[in-house]
C-alpha cells in the first residue's frame, strides 16, 4: 500500500511538473507533427499502398515523438541536484521509477492520442470502426516504448551526447515491440482482425511489456542507487 | 600462465580449423547449393559462438552486480567485444550464401533482421561504455544494459518460430537433411570457433586489465 501511495506521488509529481511548462510534450507533439509532414513528401499519400504503410508510419512517428519525452524524464531531475534528493528520499527505487513511468506513459499517451486524429486526417483513414482493437494496440506499444525509455533515460541521464544515445539504445531493444505494434496497427487499417496470426504478434507484445517491466523493476536500484 | 593458456587455446583452435577446412574441401557439393553450402561449416559455428559470447556477457555482468569484482566488468567487455566480432562474420557470411542462393545480399526476414538488432544492441553497448568517463557507474550502466540485450537474444533464437520466414530451417535436428557422416567436421569447426573466442577474450581481457592499471597508476601520478 505504502509503495503504491509513493509511486502515485512521485507519478504526480511529474505530471504536475509537466503540465505547468507543457515543454516536453508540446515540443513531443510539434515533432510528430513535423514527421507526418514529412511522410507525406516520402510516399505517394493518396495511393492504395499508403495503408500497407500506414501502421509503419504511425509507429515511426509515435517512437520519435516519445523518445522527446522520455529524454526529458530523468534529465528534469538535474538542475539544483533534485535527482540525488529523490534517490535519498526514503521510497525505494523501484517506486521512483514506476512512479515516473506512469507519469510518462500518461504524457507518451496524451500526445499519441492528440497525433491519432491528426494522422487519419491527413491520409484519410477513418479509424473509427476498429478503434477499440487500435486504442488497445497503442496502450501496449506505448507501454513497452514507456518502460524502455524511462529505464534508458535514467542510463543515460548523466553522460556525454545524452540525447543521441537514448534512441541508439532504446529502439533496437524495442524492435521486436514496435514490429509487433506496426504489423498489428496495419493489419486493422487494412480490415483485418487480432485473430488467427495476429494474436501471436498481440501475445509478443503482452510478453514483452511484462517482461521488461520486471527486468527494469528488478534491476533499477543499481542504476539510481549504485 | 594464462599467457600460454590463451597460446594452447589458439594453436588447439588453428590445428581444428586447418584440419578441418582440408576434411570440407574433400565433401562433395551440395545438389541444389553447390559448393557455397559449405559455408554452413562456418556461418552456424560463429553463430553459435556470438550466442555464447552473449550469454558470458549476461553472467558476467550479473556477477559484477553482485560482486563488485572488476574483473567480471573487464570480462563482459572482452568477451562482447569478441562476440560482436563473430556475429558480424556470421552475417557476412550469411550475407555471402544469400548472394549465391537467393540472388541478393540481404533480405528482412525475421531471423536476419533479429540478428541485425543483436549487432547494434551490443555495439550501442560498447558506445555506452566509451560515453561513461566515471568507472564505477560505468560498469553498472554497462551491466544493467548487457542484461536488457541479453532478454532479447531469445527473440533471435525462437524467432524462427514464430514468424514466418525466409532464412532456411536448421538441418540438424528433428527431420533436418544433413549428413551425419559430416556432422563431425560441423562439431569439430564449432569447437575451434568457441576455443578462437575463448582465446581472443583472453587476449582482450589481458588488454582491458593493463589499461585499468595504467589508468590507475596515471591517477596515482596525478594525486602527488
Amino acid at each position: 500500500m505504502e509503495f503504491l501511495r509513493q509511486v502515485l506521488v512521485v507519478a504526480h509529481k511529474d505530471v504536475r511538473a509537466e503540465l505547468r511548462t507543457k515543454e516536453a510534450v508540446n515540443a513531443s507533439f510539434a515533432f510528430a507533427l513535423v514527421v507526418l509532414l514529412l511522410f507525406s513528401f516520402a510516399f505517394d499519400p493518396e495511393s492504395e499502398t499508403m495503408k500497407e504503410m500506414a501502421g509503419g508510419l504511425l509507429w515511426i512517428v509515435y517512437a520519435f515523438a516519445g523518445a522527446l519525452v522520455l529524454n526529458r524524464s530523468f534529465a528534469r531531475e538535474l538542475p539544483n541536484d533534485c535527482l540525488d534528493g529523490l534517490v535519498a528520499a526514503p521510497t525505494p527505487g523501484a517506486a521512483l521509477f514506476l512512479g515516473k513511468a506512469l507519469a510518462n506513459y500518461a504524457l507518451v499517451l496524451a500526445v499519441e492520442l492528440i497525433s491519432l486524429p491528426v494522422f487519419g486526417i491527413f491520409y484519410s483513414m477513418n479509424l473509427m470502426p476498429f478503434l477499440p482493437q487500435l486504442l488497445l494496440v497503442i496502450a501496449l506499444g506505448a507501454w513497452a516504448l514507456t518502460v524502455i525509455g524511462t529505464m534508458f533515460s535514467a542510463l543515460t541521464v548523466n553522460i556525454r551526447l545524452r540525447e543521441v544515445m537514448l534512441p541508439m539504445m532504446t529502439y533496437p531493444i524495442l524492435a521486436p515491440a514496435l514490429m509487433g505494434a506496426m504489423r498489428l496497427t496495419a493489419t486493422l487499417v487494412q480490415g483485418g482482425g487480432l485473430g488467427g496470426d495476429m494474436a501471436t504478434w498481440l501475445k509478443l507484445l503482452i510478453a514483452f511489456d511484462a517482461v521488461y517491466t520486471v527486468a527494469a523493476l528488478a534491476l533499477v536500484d543499481f542504476v539510481l542507487v549504485g | 600462465m594464462r599467457d600460454k593458456a590463451v597460446y594452447v587455446l589458439g594453436i588447439i583452435a588453428a590445428a581444428l580449423l586447418v584440419n578441418d577446412m582440408l576434411h570440407i574441401i574433400g565433401l562433395p557439393d551440395e545438389k541444389m547449393q553447390g559448393a557455397v553450402f559449405k559455408i554452413i561449416f562456418f556461418h552456424v559455428p560463429v553463430a553459435f559462438t556470438a550466442l555464447t559470447a552473449c550469454g558470458v556477457s549476461m553472467i558476467a555482468s550479473a556477477l559484477f552486480l553482485i560482486t563488485r569484482n572488476f574483473l567480471f566488468d573487464a570480462l563482459a567487455v572482452a568477451v562482447t567485444e569478441v562476440g560482436l566480432a563473430f556475429l558480424a562474420a556470421n552475417l557476412v557470411t550469411g550475407s555471402i550464401w544469400g548472394r549465391e542462393t537467393w540472388g541478393i545480399w540481404w533480405t528482412w526476414d525475421a531471423r536476419l533482421t533479429s540478428a541485425l538488432i543483436c549487432w547494434v544492441l551490443y555495439a550501442s553497448y560498447l558506445m555506452l561504455r566509451k560515453s561513461i568517463e566515471e568507472p564505477t557507474q560505468r560498469a553498472i550502466f554497462a551491466a544493467v544494459f548487457s542484461i536488457f540485450c541479453f532478454i532479447d537474444v531469445p527473440i533471435v533464437i525462437f524467432s524462427i518460430k514464430w514468424w514466418r520466414t525466409q532464412h532456411p530451417q536448421p538441418v540438424f535436428w528433428a527431420g533436418g537433411s544433413f549428413p551425419a557422416d559430416w556432422a563431425p567436421y560441423f562439431w569439430f569447426n564449432v569447437l575451434a570457433m568457441m576455443l578462437l573466442g575463448a582465446a581472443m577474450t583472453l587476449v582482450r581481457l589481458r588488454d582491458e586489465e593493463s589499461q585499468r592499471e595504467l589508468e590507475s597508476l596515471r591517477r596515482m601520478a596525478n594525486a602527488y
